[in-house]
């Protein structure tokens, strides 16, 4: 960065934002090794006492767990879904493709709390099922699938239709093809899919606080924490854990898209 | 046994994406072991018509027959053959060697003669070392080459190429017309191979279809489409030709005489055409073959005067671009530099005298 452009208003605006963006969320480990329960300066003294706790509450862990799990279902029933309606929409002249796509894509534009109350209405009224793990995934299915099949599409759109072709041609079925052409190339797409997914489903609380029966999942058990203060304390660490996770899963899924781009450039060139 | 007077046997075939007639009632056999190129310019249906044959797009009417069975209920993975594709669809994630074994899977060949075959195919398109480069480590012209060995080693009884050289420069695309001719004569396959390259046709080809607006126009060898086109689009799409329409006046043993307006009576050799008096014709000659001269030669008909109106000097010869009073275009005449001369004066303006002997010309019915 040049000694102009340490001056331009543009990059004043530019720090500030990042401050305002990322400074809430970096008080997160900061307090987290505070000796106190109170989030307040002066800073006290340096503990691992918070993750102490953390780990040992029992409660705590099993909201993980279940969340852990959720998220992992979740993302492979998206992206599962998500890479046969990827297929279906670049590959295939349907019939009603645009109305179909839409259909998919709703989720994303209705308001989650509408979907909650419309969920919790089917699940309970109609179909009298118990609220439970399950009925919090097939909502998260539901948000999840139009994300897997966004990242999907573009992934299979960037690569060319001849591969495939080639495949047939050199005797290979269709389902040989998919499984020998298809899929590896669609690998990264596949991967940063499952990597989102399991993003959205893990801090999903409106769906979630709607759907959930007697186990409860993290973002709704971190919610019903903060009425007691003295367990702030043990939520920052966890947050803090996650934060660093999160980090590490999105350079993780940035990285696979950023090395996908190189066959799709090979195919297109001719 | 079919014959192999038609090895392939396109039946009225047609193929129409909506209102488009990519492919229009189209008929011809394919030899076995021919060299055949479909030739025509862009958006005739070549590409079309080969991916009929490949499976990949079904005839809206019509039938193929390869090796005397009918294709229709054969989709594109149980065909006898197989595609180098225009961009080549190199397996990006894969190497080489896995490229070239793609479509061996299902012979199951024990690992050591899978490597053999491979490694075969590898010296064949003499890129032996090359095994374990990945696609985009290869130029154009040898992923080309590999796109080739893959089809080759699964020993298809035809190989269709669509436009497998277009993506290469000059130099190489001649080594490569060499090569492939090559070894299209070694394994002796079927080709079917398509171009809008009218030279690269006639240099590679046993016969060539030229195909115009999803209709087969004429099906020859080189020579024959080049010294006798059957119709005026095809005369005009191969090489350069001069063009006088005009009306038969007399036909006289194998020899008409054409009135042709402004240039008077042109004899010609009529070919196998019939023709009454007062059929409507053209008349075409190439431009090699018009002989150019500053005096009025010796000759009772074919003779035109002219004045030049535009010269190009390519070294070993010249090409006039002759106005004749009454013609809407110039005649285009070469002129081989036999004589070696440092003259770079103009001719232009200058008058001239065409001429060319009957049988130069070709009669083509229909004005
Ligand atoms: N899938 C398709 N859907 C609609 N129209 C098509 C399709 N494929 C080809 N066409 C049309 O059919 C016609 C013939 O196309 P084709 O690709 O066979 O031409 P081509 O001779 O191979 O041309 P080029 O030399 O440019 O490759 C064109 O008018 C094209 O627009
Ligand atoms: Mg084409």
């Amino acid at each position: 960065m040049s000694k102009a452009a340490r001056g331009d208003p543009l990059f004043v605006y530019a720090i500030v934002y990042l401050i305002f963006l990322y400074g809430p969320v970096l008080l997160l480990p900061l307090f987290s090794f505070n000796d106190s329960i109170y989030i307040a300066f002066p800073l006290k003294g340096f503990t691992f006492e918070w993750y102490r706790q953390m780990v040992q509450n029992g409660s705590l862990m099993d909201a993980l767990q279940n969340s852990v799990k959720l998220g992992i279902v979740v993302a492979a029933i998206s992206t599962g879904l998500g890479i046969f309606a990827a297929k279906a929409v670049t590959r295939y002249d349907l019939p009603g493709k645009g109305p179909i796509t839409g259909l998919i894509m709703l989720p994303l534009v209705v308001p989650s709390i509408i979907l909650g109350i419309a969920l919790l209405v089917i699940a309970r009224k109609f179909l009298d099922i118990q609220l439970s793990l399950y009925t919090i995934g097939a909502g998260h299915v539901l948000i999840c699938v139009p994300f897997a099949m966004l990242v999907l599409v573009s992934r299979l759109e960037g690569f060319d239709r001849n591969l495939e072709e080639a495949s047939f041609d050199l005797g290979e079925s269709g389902w040989s093809t998919f499984w020998r052409v298809t899929f590896p190339l669609a690998l990264p797409g596949i991967v940063a899919s499952l990597l989102l997914c399991f993003t959205i489903s893990f801090d999903e609380f409106v769906l979630a606080f709607f759907l959930a029966g007697n186990e409860t999942t993290l973002p709704i058990f971190i919610f019903s924490q903060l009425r007691f203060p003295n367990r702030l304390p043990g939520v920052l660490a966890l947050g803090s854990c996650i934060l660093v996770f999160s980090f590490l899963i999105v350079t993780l899924s940035e990285w696979l898209r950023r090395r996908g781009v190189q066959p799709t450039k090979q195919g297109a060139a001719i | 046994m079919s014959g192999s007077e038609s090895f392939i046997s396109i039946r009225d075939v047609s193929k129409h994406f909506g209102p488009v007639r990519a492919v229009d009632q189209v008929s011809f056999d394919i030899k076995r072991g021919e060299f055949f190129s479909l030739l025509g310019p862009s958006g005739c249906g070549k590409t079309t018509l080969l991916r009929m044959l490949a499976g990949f797009e079904v005839p809206t009417k019509g039938e193929l027959f390869i090796d005397g069975q009918a294709m229709s209920t054969v989709p594109p993975n149980a065909r006898p053959t197989n595609m180098v594709f225009q961009n080549y669809a190199i397996f990006p994630h894969l190497d080489v060697r896995g490229n070239i074994a793609y479509g061996l899977r299902k012979a199951r060949l024990p690992k050591a003669e899978l490597d053999a075959t491979v490694d075969q195919a590898l010296e064949m398109i003499k890129l032996p070392g090359y095994g374990s480069r990945r696609a985009d480590q290869l130029s154009g012209g040898q992923r080309q080459r590999v796109a080739l060995a893959r089809a080759l080693v699964r020993r298809p009884k035809v190989l269709l190429l669509d436009e497998p050289l277009g993506a290469l420069d000059k130099k190489l695309r001649e080594e490569m017309q060499l090569e492939l001719r090559q070894i299209q004569q070694t394994v002796g396959i079927t080709f079917v191979f398509v171009t809008h390259d009218q030279e690269e046709a006639l240099t590679m080809s046993d016969r060539i279809a030229v195909m115009s607006k999803g209709k087969v126009l004429q099906i020859d060898d080189a020579t024959r489409l080049y010294e006798a086109p059957t119709c005026r689009e095809v005369a005009d799409f191969i090489g350069t030709m001069n063009f006088f329409d005009g009306a038969v006046a007399t036909v006289e043993n194998g020899h008409a005489a054409v009135d042709a307006g402004p240039l008077g009576t042109l004899w010609v050799g009529t070919g196998e055409h019939a023709l009454g008096p007062r059929a409507p014709v053209t008349v075409a000659i190439r431009p090699e073959k018009v002989q150019i001269g500053w005096d009025r030669p010796d000759q009772p008909y074919n003779v035109v005067e002219g004045r030049i109106g535009a010269e190009a000097y390519l070294g070993d010869r010249s090409h006039y671009y002759v106005e004749v009073p009454g013609l809407a275009r110039r005649v285009a005449v070469a002129y081989q530099n036999m004589a070696r001369s440092l003259d770079n004066s103009s001719d232009q303006g200058r008058t001239v005298w065409l001429s060319w002997p009957p049988d130069s010309a070709i009669l083509l019915p229909g004005a």
